[in-house]
C-alpha cells in the first residue's frame, strides 16, 4: 500500500517537474531571443534610425524609416482585406452551408493554412508580379492576405461554433431572423474570441519574410503603393546576410522594432477586447 | 340565412333556426381553442420520435406536458414555435394552427413573435439586462410607439424582477441570480406580448424558491396569454396547470383536466406514471 502510494507520489512529482521545466523552456526561449536582440540592436537604436531612409553599401548609420512604414502599409493593407474576407468566410462555415460546400471550404482553408509561406511568395510573384513587370507593395499585401484569410476563418469558424446553442435559440424565439441572430447574438458572444484569433493572425503575417521577397521586394528610398517597397522582414534579411558588421547591427535592431511593434500593437488591441462581458460556460 | 325569405316546411318552427344557429356558434367558439396541434408526427433524420401527436390548447390556461425522460416532451413543445426546424435533418407531419391558421405555412419569425418559448436553462445574452429585454421589440420593430424605458419597466414587472432588478438595468445580466435569469428569459419573452408562451423545465436548474416565485408568475400570468409548460414535477403541474396531458414514447396517451390525470386517469399507463410504478 504505501510503496504504491509512494510510486505514486514519485509520478506525480515527476509529470509535475516535467510540466514545469517545459514551461519554463517556452518562457526562457522569448527571454532569450528578446535579450539577444536588445543585446545587439539596442545600441544601434537612436531617433535617427526611426526617420532616415537607409544609407548606402558598406556606410554605417542611416534608418529604417521606409521600412517601419513600408511594413505598417503592406500589413494594413493585407488586413484589410484579409480580415473580412476571412471573417465571413468563418461565419459561413460555422452557420451556413449543407455539407458537402462547407466540407470543401474548410479543407481548403486547412490546406492553405499548411502551405509554406515561400510557396505562397512564388504563387502571387507568378499571378501579381509577373502580369504586372514589377514588384509591388500591393503583391506583397495580397500574397500576406492569401496566408490571413485562412488563419481568420478558421479561428473565427471555431469561436462561432463555441458559442452556446441556447444563445441562439433564445434570438430565433424572440422571433430574430437567422442573419440577425448571429449579428446580433451569436458574433457579438463570440467576439474576444474571434478578434484574438485575428490579432494573432496579423501579428502571425507581419513578420512573413518569404512572402515579401517574391512580392513587394525591397526599396532604398520611400516608395508608392504600385513600387517595390521595404518592408521590415526583409529589410531584416537583408542586413542580416549583407557582409558588413555595422548593417548585421542593424539587422539586430530592425529586428527589436519588429519585434516591439507587433507586441505593442497586440497588447493595444488586447485591452480594446478585454473590455464587455463574456458567455459564462 | 336571415336575409332569405324563410321557407316553411311543416316540421320547422320559424323560431327554431336562429336558435340553432346561435349554439352552434357558441359550441364552435369553446370548441376552438387557442393553438391546436393535429396529428403531429416528428422525425430526427429517421428516428419517429412523435407519433401522431393532437392537442389542444385552450385559450388562458396553463397546459403541462408530463412524461418520463426522453418521451417527446420538449420535442412536442419546440414544434408549437418551429424552433425544432433549425435542428438539421428533422422533419414534421401534421398541421399546428394558431386561431385556426396553420402555423406551419406562416413566416416563421411572426409565428416566434407571437408564441413565445423560455428554456430550461437561463440563457439571457451577453448584454445588459436593458438590453436583453428590448433585444426581441427591436428586431420586432415594437418600439414604434413605446419608449424602450417603458418596455423594460413593464416587462420587468409582469416577471416580478423589476424591484430586484431596476437599480442594476444596465449591469450584465450575468451578473444576477440563477432564478432572476430565469425570470429575466420570461420578462424577455413578454417583451413582444407573445399570445403563447412555452416553458420547456423553466425551474429546472432552480432552487424551491425561485421555484415557488415563477409558478406564481404562470398563474398571474394566464390571464394575459396560453402557457404550456413541460415539467417533470408532478406537484409543479397540479399547483399550475389547468390541464396536463401525459407523454409516453413520443406518444400522448392522455389530456384532461389536471385533477382527472393526477386522481383518476383514464388509461393504466398514466396511472402507473403517476402513482410512481415507472419513468
Ligand atoms: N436533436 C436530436 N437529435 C436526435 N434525436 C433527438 C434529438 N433530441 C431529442 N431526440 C430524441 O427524441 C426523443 C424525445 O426527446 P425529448 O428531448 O423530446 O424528450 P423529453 O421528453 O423532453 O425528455 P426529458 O424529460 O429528458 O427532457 C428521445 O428519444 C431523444 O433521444
Ligand atoms: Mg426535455
Amino acid at each position: 500500500m504505501t510503496s504504491r502510494n509512494s510510486r505514486r507520489n514519485a509520478v506525480n512529482n515527476l509529470m509535475l517537474t516535467l510540466c514545469g521545466v517545459c514551461a519554463f523552456l517556452t518562457v526562457s526561449t522569448l527571454f532569450l531571443i528578446l535579450g539577444y536582440l536588445v543585446y545587439h540592436g539596442a545600441k544601434s537604436l537612436n531617433p535617427n534610425f526611426f526617420v532616415q531612409l537607409p544609407l548606402g553599401e558598406g556606410q554605417s548609420g542611416g534608418g529604417i524609416a521606409n521600412s517601419i512604414l513600408g511594413s505598417a502599409e503592406i500589413v494594413a493593407l493585407a488586413t484589410l482585406i484579409g480580415l473580412p474576407v476571412g471573417f465571413f468566410a468563418g461565419v459561413y462555415l460555422a452557420e451556413f452551408g449543407g455539407k458537402t460546400l462547407p466540407f470543401i471550404v474548410r479543407y481548403t482553408a486547412d490546406l492553405l493554412n499548411g502551405i509554406p509561406s515561400i510557396v505562397i511568395g512564388i504563387f502571387a510573384w507568378t499571378v501579381v508580379v509577373v502580369p504586372m513587370h514589377h514588384f509591388s507593395a500591393l503583391a506583397g499585401a495580397l500574397a500576406l492576405s492569401v496566408m490571413l484569410i485562412p488563419i481568420t476563418a478558421r479561428s473565427t469558424e471555431q469561436f462561432l461554433l463555441d458559442v452556446p446553442r441556447s444563445l441562439r435559440e433564445g434570438a430565433l424565439a424572440l422571433g430574430a431572423n437567422k442573419w440577425r441572430t448571429i449579428a446580433t447574438v451569436i458574433v457579438p458572444a463570440a467576439r474576444k474570441g474571434i478578434m484574438t484569433g485575428m490579432i494573432l493572425g496579423v501579428a502571425r503575417i507581419s513578420g512573413e519574410t518569404a512572402p515579401l521577397l517574391f512580392t513587394s521586394l525591397s526599396n532604398q528610398y520611400w516608395s508608392g503603393i504600385n513600387e517595390p517597397t521595404a518592408s521590415l522582414p526583409v529589410t531584416i534579411f537583408n542586413y542580416a546576410t549583407s557582409a558588413y558588421e555595422d548593417w548585421h547591427q542593424l539587422a539586430w535592431a530592425a529586428g527589436l522594432v519588429l519585434l516591439a511593434l507587433v507586441l505593442l500593437a497586440n497588447i493595444a488591441a488586447r485591452m480594446v477586447i478585454s473590455r464587455g462581458a463574456s458567455v459564462p460556460r | 340565412m336571415g336575409t332569405s325569405p324563410a321557407r316553411i316546411t311543416p316540421n320547422a318552427s320559424p323560431t327554431k333556426m336562429p336558435t340553432t344557429h346561435t349554439e352552434n356558434q357558441s359550441q364552435v367558439q369553446t370548441a376552438t381553442p387557442k393553438m391546436r396541434a393535429s396529428n403531429i408526427n416528428f422525425y430526427y433524420g429517421s428516428f419517429k420520435a412523435l407519433h401522431d401527436v393532437s392537442l389542444d390548447f385552450a385559450a388562458n390556461k396553463v397546459t403541462a406536458l408530463i412524461g418520463p425522460s426522453g418521451c417527446g416532451k420538449s420535442t412536442f413543445l419546440r414544434n408549437l414555435n418551429r424552433i425544432n426546424e433549425t435542428l438539421r435533418d428533422t422533419r414534421i407531419e401534421g398541421e399546428i394552427t394558431l386561431d385556426g391558421e396553420n402555423i406551419l405555412d406562416k413566416d416563421v419569425t411572426e409565428i416566434r413573435r407571437r408564441i413565445g418559448m423560455v428554456f430550461q436553462r437561463p440563457n439571457p445574452f451577453p448584454k445588459s439586462i436593458f438590453e436583453n429585454i428590448i433585444y426581441g421589440p427591436r428586431i420586432n420593430g415594437l418600439l414604434k410607439n413605446r419608449s424602450a424605458a417603458e418596455v423594460v419597466e413593464q416587462s420587468l414587472r409582469r416577471a416580478a424582477l423589476w424591484d430586484e432588478v431596476k437599480d442594476k438595468l444596465h449591469d450584465s445580466a450575468y451578473a444576477i441570480s440563477g432564478g432572476q435569469q430565469q425570470r429575466l428569459c420570461i420578462a424577455r419573452a413578454l417583451a413582444v406580448d407573445p399570445e403563447v408562451l412555452l416553458l420547456d423545465e423553466p425551474c429546472s436548474a432552480l432552487d424551491p424558491i425561485a421555484t415557488a416565485k415563477i409558478e406564481d408568475l404562470l398563474v398571474s400570468l394566464k390571464h394575459q396569454c396560453t402557457i404550456v409548460i413541460v415539467t417533470h414535477n408532478m406537484q409543479q403541474a397540479a399547483r399550475v396547470a389547468d390541464t396536463t396531458g401525459f407523454f409516453l414514447l413520443g406518444k400522448l396517451i392522455e389530456h384532461d383536466k389536471t385533477d382527472v390525470i393526477f386522481k383518476n386517469p383514464a388509461k393504466k399507463e398514466t396511472e402507473d406514471y403517476i402513482t410512481g410504478r415507472f419513468g
